[in-house]
């Protein structure tokens, strides 16, 4: 190991309190990687701020604030200006929310900041759900998943919100889906968000053995079949008006990434039928927004 | 210099004063005028701030504990429905240990909807955490956010200034503005000991188990209780710059007072002249003003009632259920330190009803004889109901 690398502080180090196979660590991993030493993190309830340790342990070595459920974005939106006004132009302030925290409880700051445009960096890691309270059902969670409270009698029905769409809405400089099954493409849109001013937003799926029900050593790969379904179709939008397909995944049916999950266990053949028709009605709809997408990835 | 100033230019000035570097608020009646001018003042550039137009009261409050926590002196201000929003945020921000100093606007909480001076809005927030201070006039409204500053800075914890709702925030007054100069000797910058930096990286607010949770609620229990003498003795100082002094109680003929009128906010004034008038009369009457309510300012309460007989609470606000509030602190006061002690406890000016030297005199009559208009519920009387 060369000098340089051995001087670099490790930014996430090991003892985390998260489930075996959990990608929501993948992601801070990812993320922190990118962003670098020079970063705020801002976390709020959800796995994260579980998982993170319990004082006086911790995993990251960058500041850390850990807030209320609905005050992601305000609170980072507020450390940026503390900075700002202070001389400090540089430090990323990054907001590390869950699905719950960012499509539900914290969707109202969220809109705020985005609409302000804020200059702060809010990545959603999505894992569809509750998890961290026991796989409750977000507006994150998929038509016909199981969770606690889409028991097997009464699973959900409604879709997914689709949260690019509304951030894209508020003309956001930069707003972009993007998987811990796609580490490369990841990384790239980290870089791109660290240098961009002004709010930028990262939908990032994070698999959940726990709360999907699926082995922990699949969690990488159930997140790829997300993608090649086109479940998960990775993008960018820039602007809020250009939107740039980021990977032209081969038409896979939804079955290959349903079959693995335990939550989708019980769907009918009629469930799965639809499923498969809302996400190519989806796909197609995402596909004439975009521009010529680049090489596949 | 004079200068002619409603309560709430009072406090806008007093935040350009205090070179506040971020501001983050919501509008709500009748707290406009704050936020329309700091806005004005910061985009003209005679404040250097950052002015933050959020879309909520909890937003304005939790962007507030973001830039304190980074090391920034912020300011927000609200009123009822506002201060009710931003609840979860309020104990956030004690509990995070952050000076964030607050304007609220003392206005009644629907339903039914009403705009005017009630007190129930911050006193049902008193478990918070927050230092709360009532201000009595525009002056006080001024001084008294600078004092807040010092004091937070210095105990790490947040104060909220509170205005009576038109009372105090819409009536204009001649006050007396300091010069930046003095000011500035007397509120030198914050300086953060311990905050957000990627320099000193620290963790703050994560999960931590029971036992080191109760220290810490301890120390924070301590640090509060403290704060009545920091503010005393912060006070002293600003009267030693400004010759004017703002204490956690202010007595007023009390000294051989066998009745006394406790009470908070605007109110005070108009009880003094009714005090002035009993003791016209032959009865001797005095008055006391809590300015403080948290902490709750036990020494100077204790103080100021030593000889006195019969204590009169006047309320605007209840805690339904039990009584007016100010009576209920005044009472948990007195429990066991001077357990002969009548105190009768009227509820009136709730919602902007005039509490007049008028109505007052009744009242005293009242809590004498044990005959009047006020009627009963529970422990209080109310005054001013529809038969």
């Amino acid at each position: 190991m060369s000098e340089q690398i051995r001087a670099k502080r490790e930014l996430f180090i090991p003892g985390h309190y998260g489930c075996p196979g959990c990608g929501a660590t993948v992601a801070m991993q990812q993320t922190l990687s990118v962003l670098g030493e020079d970063t705020i993190v801002v976390m709020t309830a959800g796995c994260w701020s579980s998982l993170i340790g319990i004082y006086p342990y911790t995993c990251l070595t960058v500041p850390v604030v850990s807030v209320a459920f609905g005050a992601t974005a305000s609170v980072a939106a507020g450390i940026k200006a503390g900075l700002t006004i202070q001389g400090n132009d540089h430090t990323t302030v990054l907001a590390f929310a869950g699905d719950g925290g960012t499509f539900d409880i914290g969707f109202q700051p969220l809109s705020g900041v985005v609409e302000r445009n804020d200059d702060i960096l809010f990545i959603c890691y999505d894992n569809e759900a509750y998890m961290n309270t026991g796989i409750q059902r977000s507006s994150a969670t998929p038509a016909g998943a199981w969770t606690t409270t889409t028991p097997d009698s009464a699973r959900k029905g409604q879709r997914k919100k689709n949260m690019v769409e509304i951030m894209a809405a508020h003309r956001i400089p930069y707003a972009a889906t993007a998987s811990i099954g796609a580490p490369e493409d990841l990384k790239e849109k980290l870089e791109k968000a660290k240098n961009i001013k002004g709010s930028r937003f990262i939908h990032l799926f994070a698999s959940c053995p726990t709360g999907w029900r699926h082995a922990t050593e699949l969690s990488i790969e159930v997140a790829r079949q997300a993608i090649k379904s086109r479940v998960f179709p990775l993008y960018e939008v820039f602007g809020g008006d250009t939107w740039q397909l980021s990977s032209m995944p081969e038409k896979e049916g939804v079955d290959a990434y349903l079959k693995h999950q335990g939550r989708f266990k019980k769907m009918s053949v009629e469930e799965r039928d639809r499923m498969q028709m809302r996400v190519d009605d989806d796909w197609q709809r995402l596909i004439n927004r975009c521009q010529a997408p680049r090489a596949v990835g | 210099m004079k200068k002619v100033m409603m309560g709430t230019e009072a406090a806008t000035m007093a935040v350009k004063l205090a070179r506040v570097q971020v501001v983050s608020a919501y509008p709500i009646t009748p707290q406009t005028v704050i936020v329309e001018s700091l806005a004005d003042i910061i985009g003209r550039g005679e404040l250097k701030a950052k002015y933050m137009p959020v879309e909520s009261e909890h937003t304005a409050m939790s962007s507030c504990m973001g830039a304190s926590l980074a090391g920034a002196r912020t300011f927000t201000a609200t009123s009822s429905q506002g201060l009710a929003y931003m609840h979860e945020m309020l104990h956030f921000t004690a509990g995070e240990r952050v000076p964030v100093v607050m304007v609220n606007c003392n206005r009644a909480l629907a339903p039914p909807w009403n705009l005017y001076c009630d007190h129930t809005d911050s006193l049902s927030q008193r478990d918070t955490g927050w230092i709360q201070y009532y201000c009595a006039d525009a002056q006080d409204v001024l001084d008294a956010i600078l004092i807040a500053y010092a004091v937070a800075e210095q105990a790490l914890l947040p104060v909220m200034i509170n205005l009576d709702a038109f009372y105090l925030t819409h009536t204009s007054e001649p006050l007396d503005v300091p010069d930046q100069e003095t000011v500035d000797l007397f509120l030198p910058p914050y300086h953060a000991s311990l905050k957000l930096d990627v320099n000193d990286p620290k963790t703050f607010s994560i999960v931590c188990g029971a036992d080191l949770f109760s220290s810490i609620k301890y120390k924070r229990q301590g640090d509060t209780l403290a704060v009545a003498r920091l503010w005393d003795q912060v006070a002293e100082k600003y009267n030693s710059h400004f010759n004017r002094l703002h204490k956690t109680v202010e007595a007023y003929r009390t000294e051989d007072a066998d009745l006394c009128i406790v009470s908070i906010g605007t109110a005070t004034g108009t009880i003094r002249l009714a005090v002035d008038r009993l003791r016209e009369e032959g009865l001797k009457v005095g008055s006391l003003r809590l300015a403080m309510i948290r902490p709750f300012p036990l020494e100077g309460l204790q103080r100021a009632i030593a000889k006195v007989k019969h204590v009169i609470v006047i309320d605007r606000d209840v805690s339904f259920g039990a009584e007016g509030i100010v009576a209920q602190e005044v009472k948990a006061g007195l429990f066991g330190h001077r357990g002969d002690l009548k105190v009768t406890g009227f509820v009136a000016g709730v919602g902007g009803n005039d509490v007049t030297v008028d109505t007052i005199i009744p009242l005293v009559r009242q809590a004498i004889s044990g005959y009047g208009n006020a009627v009963e519920a529970g422990m209080s009387l109310w005054a001013e109901v529809l038969p």
